[in-house]
C-alpha cells in the first residue's frame, strides 16, 4: 500500500518543525490506552471540554477486516503452518484482534490456534508518571508458551515501550521458541528498537494526533480514526486522548 | 484512594472494588513459574510492629517481595523500643532510611493515624492493626474471600460473632461490608459490645441461634482474653454455649454459607474444632488471600506517582486532574 496518501502528506506538512525532538508529548500518548474502562461518554466530555478536534477515519470495518485476513495469511506463511502457534494479545483491544486472528487462521488452516491475552501494566516503564492504574486479566492458553511460536497483538504500535514491557511479561511466563509481533496500525514515532513482523496498515502521523483502534466487541463498531487538535492551545488536546481507549502508545 | 490506608471508612465503594479487582488479578500470579513482578523495584516497605503477629507480618513480607520491593522488618522486641525510644524517635529513624511505605501495627488505637498526620515520615502509611480500633487489610482480604465464594456482596447478610468490643477486625468489617453493600449483623453478649454501636451501620443481637439461619457468612471472632481487664462473660463454658459455632449451630446455616475467622482460634472456645475444619469454613483460605490482597494494597498505594483513583465510573475530573500532573512529571523528564 503507497506509504505516503496525499492527506497524510497535509498532516505531515502541518507539523511544526520541531516534532522529532524531545518534547512531552512523546512520552504522554505512550502511558494512554490502558484503562480498561474507557467509555465513549468520557470521550465525549473531554473532546467538548478542550480544543476543537478534527477527526478522521483512516480504516472501515471491511479494511480492518481485510487486513486481519492479510495477516493470519502472512503469519502462516512465515511460519509454514499453524504449528505450536500461541497468539497472545496485549488488552484491551490487542486481545479481541488476538482472537479474530485465531478464527481467521482456523478458517484457512483447519487447525485450532490457541490465543491468550497478556496484561502487561505491572512490566510498564511509565508506572510512575501516572497514578497507579488498574489491571487487566493475564490469560495464557493451557498450552503453555514454553518452546511454542508466540505472536503477540496489539492493536496500535507506537513507542514500542509496550512491547518491550510484553516481553520482559513473557519472559516471566516461559521460554518460547520465537516471538513475532502483529500489530493493525503502525504508526512510527518509536523509542526502542522495535519493528513489528505483521502490520495492518502503516499510518504516517504526527505526535500531537491520536490513533483510535474501535473493535467491535468493545466499542459497538469497528474503525480506525485519528484526531487531531487544531493547533490553537496545542498542549491540551493530549489529555483528551487518555480517556479515550485504542490511543495509540 | 487516599494515600495512606488507616481505615476501611477512607475507602469509597469504587476504591474498594478496585482493590478487590487488583487482587484478584494478583492471585492469578500463584500460578505462574515465576511469582514475581518488578513493579515495586527500588522502593522501599517497613514492616514495623509493635505488637505480636504471625499471619499479617509474614503476609506483608511475601507481598512486598513478590511485588520486587525492599523489605525491612521491625519488630518492637529486640529494638530501640525496649530502651524506651519513643513512636516519633523510630519514625524518624524510618524516614531518614527512605521508607516508601510504613506498614505499621501497634497496640495503641490511633497510632497509624498519628504516624500518618505527623508529618514526621513522607511514605504511605498502612495500618496493619491498632489497638481495638482498625484493622483494614483483613476486612479487605475477608470481603474478597466471600466475594469469590458469593459473587456480589450486594445484599448479602453477614454475621460477625463474638468479641466485638476488643475487636478490629469487627470494626472495619461493619464499614467496609457496609460500603460493599452488605448487610452485617452484630451479635454477641451485652458486655462485649462497645458503647456506641448502636451509631454503627447494621444491627446489633444478642441471639446467635435466631440470626444463622438468614446469614450468608458467619465470621467467629476470637474472645480477646488478654485485652480483658474485667469479667466480661461468667465462664467460658456458658460463652461457648451460647455464643460458639458448633456442629449443631452449622446445620441450621443455608447451606451456601461459609464459616470465617481471622485467627487465631481458640478452638473449643468461639468455634468447635470440627467446625473448624469442616469444608465450608475458609479459614486458611483467608490467610491464602491476604498476600494478594496485600499486594493491591501496596501496587495501588505506591505503584504510581500517585495513588490509585478510582477507575471512570465517578467524573473525569479526577483523571484530569491526574493527567495533567502527569505531563508536568513527563516535561521534567524530558528536560
Amino acid at each position: 500500500m503507497p506509504a505516503h496518501t496525499p492527506q497524510s502528506e497535509d498532516f505531515a506538512s502541518a507539523v511544526p518543525p520541531d516534532y522529532n525532538g524531545r518534547s512531552s508529548a512523546r512520552s504522554a500518548p505512550a502511558t494512554s490506552d490502558r484503562d480498561p474502562h474507557p467509555s465513549s461518554s468520557r470521550i465525549a466530555t473531554a473532546a467538548t471540554s478542550t480544543a476543537p478536534e478534527e477527526t478522521r477515519e483512516v480504516f472501515d470495518a471491511p479494511d480492518i477486516g481485510r487486513a486481519l485476513t492479510r495477516i493470519a495469511h502472512e503469519i502462516l506463511e512465515r511460519n509454514k503452518g499453524a504449528e505450536g502457534l500461541v497468539l497472545l494479545g496485549i488488552p484491551t483491544r490487542g486481545a479481541y484482534l488476538a482472537h479474530r486472528l485465531a478464527t481467521r487462521i482456523a478458517q484457512v488452516e483447519g487447525a485450532t490456534v490457541p490465543a491468550g491475552q497478556l496484561d502487561v501494566t505491572m512490566y510498564r516503564d511509565d508506572l510512575r508518571l501516572r497514578p497507579a492504574r488498574s489491571l487487566a486479566r493475564t490469560e495464557i492458553p493451557p498450552e503453555g508458551i514454553d518452546g511454542r511460536l508466540v505472536v503477540l497483538v496489539d492493536d496500535v504500535l507506537f513507542s514500542g515501550r509496550t512491547v518491550r514491557a510484553a516481553l520482559d511479561a513473557l519472559n516471566d511466563i516461559g521460554r518460547p521458541r520465537a516471538v513475532q509481533l502483529a500489530v493493525l496500525v503502525d504508526r512510527g514515532h518509536r523509542e526502542l528498537p522495535i519493528r513489528a513482523d505483521f502490520v495492518g496498515k502503516n499510518l504516517p502521523t504526527a505526535v500531537t494526533e491520536t490513533v483510535h483502534v474501535r473493535l467491535t466487541e468493545h466499542d459497538g463498531l469497528d474503525g480506525v480514526v485519528i484526531t487531531r487538535a487544531v493547533p490553537v492551545g496545542a498542549k491540551d488536546e493530549r489529555t483528551a486522548e487518555n480517556p479515550g481507549g485504542g490511543a495509540a502508545r | 484512594m487516599k494515600k495512606h490506608l488507616l481505615s476501611t471508612a477512607d475507602l469509597s465503594k469504587d476504591d474498594a472494588l478496585l482493590l478487590l479487582d487488583t487482587a484478584e488479578e494478583l492471585a492469578r500470579l500463584a500460578d505462574r513459574p515465576i511469582k514475581k513482578l518488578p513493579t515495586l523495584r527500588g522502593r522501599t516497605v517497613v514492616n514495623l510492629f509493635f505488637e505480636d503477629s504471625t499471619r499479617t507480618r509474614i503476609s506483608f513480607e511475601a507481598a512486598a517481595k513478590r511485588l520486587s520491593a525492599d523489605v525491612i522488618n521491625f519488630t518492637a522486641k529486640g529494638s530501640s523500643v525496649t530502651k524506651g525510644e519513643s513512636l516519633k524517635d523510630t519514625a524518624l529513624t524510618l524516614q531518614a532510611m527512605g521508607a516508601d511505605a510504613v506498614v505499621v501495627r501497634h497496640s495503641a488505637s490511633g497510632a497509624p493515624h498519628r504516624l500518618a498526620t505527623s508529618g514526621w515520615i513522607n511514605g504511605s502509611v498502612v495500618n496493619a492493626g491498632d489497638g481495638t480500633h482498625e484493622h483494614p487489610t483483613q476486612a479487605l482480604l475477608d470481603a474478597y474471600t466471600m466475594r469469590r465464594h458469593l459473587g456480589s456482596l450486594d445484599g448479602r447478610r453477614i454475621t460477625i460473632v463474638g468479641d466485638v468490643l476488643h475487636s478490629r477486625v469487627a470494626r472495619s468489617n461493619v464499614l467496609l461490608l457496609t460500603t460493599l453493600g452488605a448487610g452485617v449483623t452484630l451479635v454477641a453478649p451485652p458486655t462485649l459490645l462497645p458503647v456506641g454501636v448502636g451509631g454503627w451501620p447494621g444491627e446489633t443481637s444478642y441471639d446467635l441461634d435466631a440470626v444463622l439461619p438468614k446469614s450468608d457468612v458467619v465470621m467467629m471472632l476470637r474472645v480477646q482474653r488478654e485485652r480483658m481487664t474485667a469479667a466480661y462473660f461468667p465462664s467460658a463454658r456458658e460463652y461457648s454455649r451460647r455464643y460458639g459455632l458448633d456442629r449443631h449451630r452449622l446445620g441450621v446455616l443455608p447451606p451456601h454459607a461459609i464459616v470465617m475467622h481471622p485467627g487465631p482460634m481458640n478452638r473449643g472456645m468461639e468455634i468447635a474444632a470440627e467446625v473448624a475444619d469442616c469444608d465450608r469454613a475458609v479459614i486458611v483460605e483467608q490467610v491464602a488471600n491476604g498476600v494478594s490482597i496485600r499486594m493491591a494494597v501496596l501496587y495501588l498505594l505506591l505503584g504510581g506517582s500517585e495513588p490509585a483513583g478510582a477507575p471512570s465510573r465517578g467524573g473525569s475530573q479526577l483523571s484530569r486532574q491526574a493527567d495533567d500532573g502527569k505531563e508536568l512529571e513527563t516535561a521534567e523528564v524530558a528536560r
